[in-house]
């Protein structure tokens, strides 16, 4: 009695339900012991205790004098990230342009979905390849992370121009229109404000990433703090890494306050 | 006089003094643009005519790819997918719980809730490679130190996009819910969890794309994966083999984008 009046809060299943709830728990058991027995666990740990490394990567470039000029030259090598990151950046901003125009279904039309598919294919690249890519073709150094950063970022900003572009209110250009306007003053006037301070915040959003990109990129010797840092890490330099931990956290958190603080002006 | 009253009766398009900020934003972005370019020695036209070289490159150089190096590609890309697998999945317990101390509807405590919130801000700046690096300082070489560094990473991220949904979920069923009685756990569990569930697992498959992707770059340093495999490739200038794992890789990466993508559109 008391049991049929206890109230369901889940819904009743319906045998196809079942069987999907089924399907999916299996392939899922299946996936992860497959994982866990293919997976080596092995660890090689370190000589030195995690507090000793901890020490000698936080505590001993901070209060050592000796450091601080280790801090100067690092920080030199950092702004050559941020250098590639911005010459990629703005780099991609222009390649970007016409693959949005096409992405777009108001102005690409039937051959949006091929501009969709191109973006979605770069998108699905990590950047490290195009790293290793640009470095084999054009050699080691900053160009090398210019080239990847600026393909690799069309991707993200051209799928977000489109959608900028998709989103345009068609009004004020019909406006323009009605009022004698030609297409040229219909763009400026009627498309352009609407669509420049959106590019802009797009662009300076993917800087953001960029900016931690081609910090990635220096580990397959495509310029900027990456290169050091992957060599002070390979001889166990933890000071010279830390020095360039510490480096990299600063630079990155007020690169992204700073341009949270024009985006948040722009849009 | 006739023209001061043409100029009044002009009627503007835009507010005064937005042709000068345009000008200055302008002249900002090329400056650095131009400080940027001297730094790298990548102008525009150094770019564009590189694309050439490119090209020959991935004729020439990348083909034909040495197939008999797949069976130890795809060997090193199984354990590229096991550490995006594990560390999505530790990252999916870790930020569960997480998820409502970070979100205002559930957590009244403001102390306790903008703390989260700024620990995970601090974790999503700081680029993953510094966290791998860091792990690999402190636990050790191997995949091990990788799935720490990517779950603690993926799971900022996971608390971030869903930790938003939980915020603008329905209210009137934790309401009802408080109404009859329920303490904070039943609010959770009856309330909460039945909204945002579907989103969670599609940022959990979101998460998992991006592990993937991040997963390739800790080789470099000694956290396992296909990683390694082109590093030591790059550094004997073996092409064809770089061209296999490029290729095998982008393959693998853009199957699984595909799945997790149809199965997101199925969930939310």
């Amino acid at each position: 009695m008391s049991k049929d009046k206890k109230i369901r809060l889940g819904k009743l299943k319906t045998k196809k339900q079942k069987a999907i709830t089924g399907l999916v728990l299996t392939s899922l058991i299946l996936l992860y012991s497959f994982s866990l027995w293919s997976q080596d666990f092995a660890v090689a740990s370190s000589q030195s205790s995690p507090g000793t490394i901890l020490r000698r990567l936080f505590i001993v470039p901070l209060t050592d004098p000796s450091y601080r000029s280790v801090f100067a030259e690092r920080s030199l090598l950092m702004l050559e990230t941020v250098a590639i990151a911005y010459a990629g950046g703005v780099a991609a901003s222009l390649l970007a342009l016409p693959l949005a125009v096409l992405a777009a279904r108001n102005s690409g039309g039937r051959l949006s979905y091929l501009g969709k598919v191109i973006l979605n294919a770069i998108r699905s690249i990590p950047e490290l390849l195009f790293g290793v890519f640009f470095v084999a073709a054009v050699g080691p150094g900053a160009f090398a992370g210019v080239l990847a950063i600026s393909v690799n970022s069309i991707g993200m900003i051209g799928k977000l121009y489109a959608e900028s572009i998709e989103s345009i209110d068609k009004a004020p250009i019909q406006a323009i229109k009605a009022s004698g306007g030609n297409w040229i003053q219909a763009f400026w006037y009627g498309v352009l404000p609407q669509i420049l301070p959106q590019f802009l915040s797009i662009s300076l959003f993917r800087f953001e990433i960029d900016v931690r990109a081609s910090t990635i990129l220096g580990l397959v010797g495509a310029g900027g703090i990456g290169v050091p840092l992957i060599l002070s890490q390979q001889q166990r330099n933890w000071e010279d890494v830390g020095v360039i931990l510490i480096i990299v956290i600063v630079f990155v958190m007020v690169i992204d306050k700073l341009s949270g603080f024009i985006r948040s002006k722009l849009v | 006089m006739e023209k001061s009253t043409a100029k009044k009766n002009k009627i503007r398009l835009f507010k005064p003094g937005t042709s000068f900020k345009i000008f200055g934003v302008v002249l900002a972005v090329l400056s650095l643009y131009w400080a940027a370019i001297n730094q790298t020695q990548a102008s525009l036209n150094r770019i564009l005519s590189s694309f050439p070289i490119l090209y020959r490159m991935l004729v020439e150089d990348f083909f034909p790819p040495d197939f008999s190096y797949l069976p130890r590609v795809v060997s090193q890309l199984v354990e590229t997918f096991n550490i995006a697998l594990l560390s999505t999945t530790l990252a999916a317990f870790l930020a569960f719980p997480m998820l409502f101390f970070s979100s205002s509807t559930v957590n009244r405590n403001p102390l306790s809730y903008s703390g989260i919130r700024l620990v995970m801000t601090v974790v999503r700046s700081i680029p993953n490679i510094i966290m791998v690096v860091l792990m690999v300082a402190l636990v050790g070489l191997g995949p091990v130190s990788g799935i720490i560094a990517l779950t603690v990473y993926s799971a900022a991220i996971l608390i971030k996009l869903t930790s938003e949904s939980v915020e603008t979920i329905d209210k009137r069923p934790i309401q009802a819910i408080k109404a009859m009685g329920g303490n904070t756990l039943q609010t959770i569990a009856y309330g909460v969890v039945p909204q945002i569930f579907p989103v969670y697992l599609s940022h959990i498959l979101y998460v998992l794309e991006v592990n993937l992707k991040a997963s390739v770059v800790l080789g470099f340093v000694g956290a396992g994966g296909i990683g390694q495999l082109i590093r030591r490739q790059m550094s004997l200038f073996r092409y064809d083999r770089l061209g296999l794992i490029i290729f095998v890789l982008f393959l693998a990466i853009s199957t699984i984008d595909y799945i997790s993508q149809t199965l997101r559109s199925k969930l939310v």
